[in-house]
């Protein structure tokens, strides 16, 4: 492996669409820094002008849940947390 | 614009006044005038800090709950109430304050949080009360907030939202069933919605026109509706629902006014709210003094998972070394 191939780290690209909505996750790009990161992220993902903020993360520093362990971490379904559990008589109309 | 007309207090201002005009929303990294930036801090903290105190009046009823069906449903609304809590405490610290710093406001008695939670739940009727007229009065706010000016907190207020309507619609329901069953349940009932009717309605903070903050507020976004409005709001949409549990609300004055197009009612007694608020209420030392208590018996866990984490850190570099 070249020095160039090992050298660019992979970061997380997370755009937010417009004021008053959160980042969401675009995808990723390779970047030697932070700040060519950034200038990768808007290149790649927003060419279109698809938000008004971009924000990058160094891949390595996410912390993630084990998808295969889906059902250890939201298997506990409790249905009562739902409104529709609790049967409002028509009457009283929208609660 | 020049570089420099940019970075002027003034073109600063405009620009936020501009967002503001717009119907947009301020984002923490925007720059905006301290006093908005010290109301929003000082308004989602107290609502931080209401989220984790309300669980306690609810909290007092977990073991004693009629069914263990009741008791589910109700340790899941209390732990709604902490994860709302910790929702807005994070919206918070984008404006830059610490959570330690809140909290440490919250127990010296520097920031409020609301005066509904210093009242006590006497009967298990006031956890069906507590879901439908103070979290329905909550709800009634927080559609609101959900159009507020700061995003951080707007999020916030819709994922709550989303959540609040089981803890309402829970409260009706005990409420519905105490209404429907014996004399004692149906008088528990009433006895609760006397009790907890004119603290409910008083939630919304003092009329409008003796409102120190709602003017501002206004201007600035973060209300879009006033404490009257809000208050009329609740008032319209409540007093139907208690007409069909068969409940009387205790307010002689209660009429539909035709004209209007609203229900009237009496006058909230303002010395009261304000003497509750002043830390008079029945419950103010109590709920405060078992929150510091909480805190400061928790130091501990708080000190073991850092010694834990740095002592696992410290282990991990010996072992990545060792390979």
């Amino acid at each position: 492996m070249s020095a160039s191939e090992q050298g660019w780290p992979l970061w997380e690209v997370f755009v937010r669409a417009d004021r008053g909505l959160n980042h969401v996750h675009a995808g990723s790009v390779h970047a030697a820094d932070a700040e060519t990161a950034l200038q990768a992220a808007r290149d790649v993902y927003t060419r279109r002008a698809e938000g008004v903020s971009i924000w990058v993360v160094r891949s390595t520093e996410i912390v993630a849940s084990d998808p295969d362990r889906r059902d250890d971490w939201f298997g506990d379904l409790k249905p009562y947390r739902h409104p529709t559990f609790y049967e409002i008589p028509d009457a009283i109309g929208h609660m | 614009m020049t570089v420099t007309d940019e970075t002027t207090e003034a073109a600063l201002q405009e620009r936020f006044d501009a967002t503001l005009a717009d119907g947009r929303k301020i984002e923490p990294r925007d720059w905006m005038p301290e006093p908005y930036r010290q109301t929003m801090i000082r308004q989602i903290a107290q609502h931080a800090h209401s989220e984790v105190i309300g669980q306690q009046p609810e909290g007092n009823w977990i073991t004693r709950a009629p069914t263990l069906a009741r008791k589910a449903v109700l340790v899941a609304k209390v732990q709604d109430e902490a994860g709302h809590g910790l929702y807005l405490y994070s919206a918070c610290e984008t404006l830059g304050i610490s959570r330690d710093e809140l909290n440490r406001r919250l127990h010296e008695g520097r920031q409020k949080y609301s005066s509904i939670f210093n009242y006590p739940t006497l009967t298990w009727a006031d956890v069906g009360a507590i879901g439908w007229l103070v979290d329905g009065a909550a709800i009634t706010n927080q559609v609101m907030l959900t159009r507020t000016s700061y995003g951080p907190y707007a999020r916030a207020m819709i994922r709550i939202c989303k959540e609040e309507s089981f803890h309402q619609r829970q409260g009706f329901e005990i409420m519905h069933t105490l209404a429907t069953g014996t004399d004692e349940q149906r008088a528990m009932a009433q006895d609760a919605l006397d009790r907890w009717w004119w603290p409910s309605i008083s939630m919304f903070g003092p009329p409008d026109a003796e409102s120190v903050h709602t003017e501002q507020s206004v201007a600035w976004g973060i209300k879009l509706e006033t404490n009257d409005q809000l208050r009329q709001k609740f008032v319209d949409q409540t007093v139907p629902q208690a007409d069909y549990l068969g409940l009387r609300i205790p307010d002689p004055d209660l009429r539909w006014n035709e004209e209007r197009g609203h229900y009237d009612f009496g006058a909230i007694d303002w010395d009261d709210f304000w003497k509750v608020v002043r830390g008079d209420g029945p419950c103010n030392r109590e709920r405060l003094e078992h929150k510091r208590a909480t805190w400061e018996a928790g130091a501990w866990v708080r000190e073991a998972a850092l010694a834990h984490a740095a002592k696992k850190s410290g282990r991990d570099t010996t072992t990545e070394e060792a390979r």
